[in-house]
């Protein structure tokens, strides 16, 4: 007697109605095992068999969410499963969203759901959460490999009574879930024992991956600075008084232009920072102590520069998305261009 | 920010208080600011001596736009 019941989910070609010609096949039930659901009913043995197989086309699936859903849904209500797995997926995009879709009707049934799937297909980063995605190749050349992969994570997923434990011990993709724990050492041990490793020039793992950045390719210079357009962009906050544009003072969602009218020296009066992560204290004293006006002007009269342009602009620059200031840097960027500056002095606190 | 500027076209100093983001990040040009709450200025100095002070970083920042750099440069004052 099998110890877990699963109804497994296929699109239109594994589950061996068509193909493209079939994608808006809707949601359709059959007894037992299909295609791939035969080879992993075998690999499964006697811990767990395939009593249902759905099939959906990809296209329709997509196309009519809500229905599709529901008459999913309802398939699964009238079954008697525990468990719930779909694909593998490969890179297939529709396929692997319909797959997501699944997960998170499983999650609605409170039933658990196991899914093959390649890590870039979007429906793996659209619903990870709601399931166990099992890594797979973007290929059905991949097929063999993935079906045993999804096996062996439900025989484990059964013996670990449903807790499988973390994606690196279960051999799952990560969800994005946090969970607290606590670790047997205290994070100052943990943090200087991997320093020294580093010093040591000895391998380490670190607890937090950061993002990596890309790079750009320095401009040449300005070949001559005192005939040059020179502009002037902060993060530091700097705008004029009562911050009309109402730039926020964290997570900026815009930046502001503001002409500067031949203003020689910024002044408590006029000017003031709108940034909410520094102690906004001496830039509201003199703000030319972070956008500084004041020596721009200096350096303009005596020739060092050509000109210094008549816009500043200026953002906050504390907890803004990369997203959001890459944004403003290219507008920014597109415009300063477009009116002929040749250099920026970018200031940020 | 700095980035993208300077992918559209434009040489950018980046005057960055805290010069590990800078660095992180990827900026080129990078003059080191002077603290978080004024990077070209020290409130401890009188006005005329911060105003100095302020020259002596802006100028830094013009002498990274006089010179073509190979990679990253910290132009340190």
């Amino acid at each position: 007697m099998a110890e877990l019941k699963i109804a497994h989910y296929l699109n239109q070609f594994f589950g061996q109605v068509g193909d493209e010609d079939e994608a808006d096949l809707p949601p359709q039930q059959k007894d037992g095992p299909v295609g791939p659901g035969e080879a992993l009913d075998n690999a499964l043995g006697e811990r767990a068999e395939i009593v249902k197989t759905i099939i959906t086309g990809d296209g329709y699936f997509n196309e009519n969410k809500a229905r599709a859903r529901e008459k999913i849904k309802e398939f699964l209500q009238e079954s008697d499963v525990d468990m719930i797995v779909a694909g593998p997926a490969f890179n297939a995009g529709r396929y692997g969203m319909a797959c997501g879709g699944v997960a998170e009707i499983a999650a609605e049934l409170d039933l658990p759901f196991v899914g093959g799937i390649y890590p870039e297909n979007p429906g793996y980063d659209m619903y990870k959460k709601f399931g166990y995605f099992i890594e797979t190749g973007d290929s059905v050349g991949s097929m063999r490999k993935g079906i045993a992969d999804i096996a062996e994570f439900i025989a484990d997923y059964i013996d670990a009574d449903g807790s499988p434990g973390t994606p690196e011990e279960a051999g799952y993709l990560p969800r994005g879930i946090r969970k607290n724990f606590f670790r047997e050492e205290r994070g100052a041990r943990r943090a200087v024992d991997m320093l020294v490793k580093k010093i040591k020039g000895e391998e380490f793992e670190t607890e937090y991956p950061m993002p990596s950045f890309d790079r750009v390719d320095p401009q040449p210079a300005v070949p001559d600075l005192g005939e040059a357009l020179v502009a002037v962009v902060t993060t530091g906050g700097i705008v004029p008084k009562g911050n009309p544009d109402k730039i926020e003072a964290s997570s900026a969602s815009k930046f502001g232009k503001y002409k500067l009218n031949g203003v020689q020296d910024l002044t408590s009066e006029e000017f003031e920072t709108a940034h909410g992560g520094y102690d906004p204290v001496y830039a509201n004293e003199d703000p030319d102590r972070v956008l500084p006006i004041d020596v721009m002007r200096d350096l303009e009269e005596e020739g060092e520069i050509g000109e210094l342009h008549e816009y500043y602009y200026a953002t906050v620059g504390n907890g803004t998305s990369v997203a959001n200031a890459k944004a403003f840097g290219k507008e920014i960027g597109e415009e300063l261009v477009r009116d002929g500056v040749q250099a920026v002095i970018l200031t940020s606190t | 920010m700095v980035k993208e500027i300077e992918k559209a076209g434009l040489p950018v100093v980046h005057v960055a208080s805290i010069l590990p983001i800078s660095k992180t990040v990827g900026a080129n040009r990078i003059v080191p600011g002077k603290a978080i709450p004024h990077p070209l200025g020290n409130p401890e100095l009188s006005e005329e001596e911060e105003k100095k002070l302020r020259r002596k970083i802006v100028g830094k920042s013009l002498e990274a736009l006089r010179n073509d750099i190979p990679e990253q440069t910290v132009f340190e004052w």
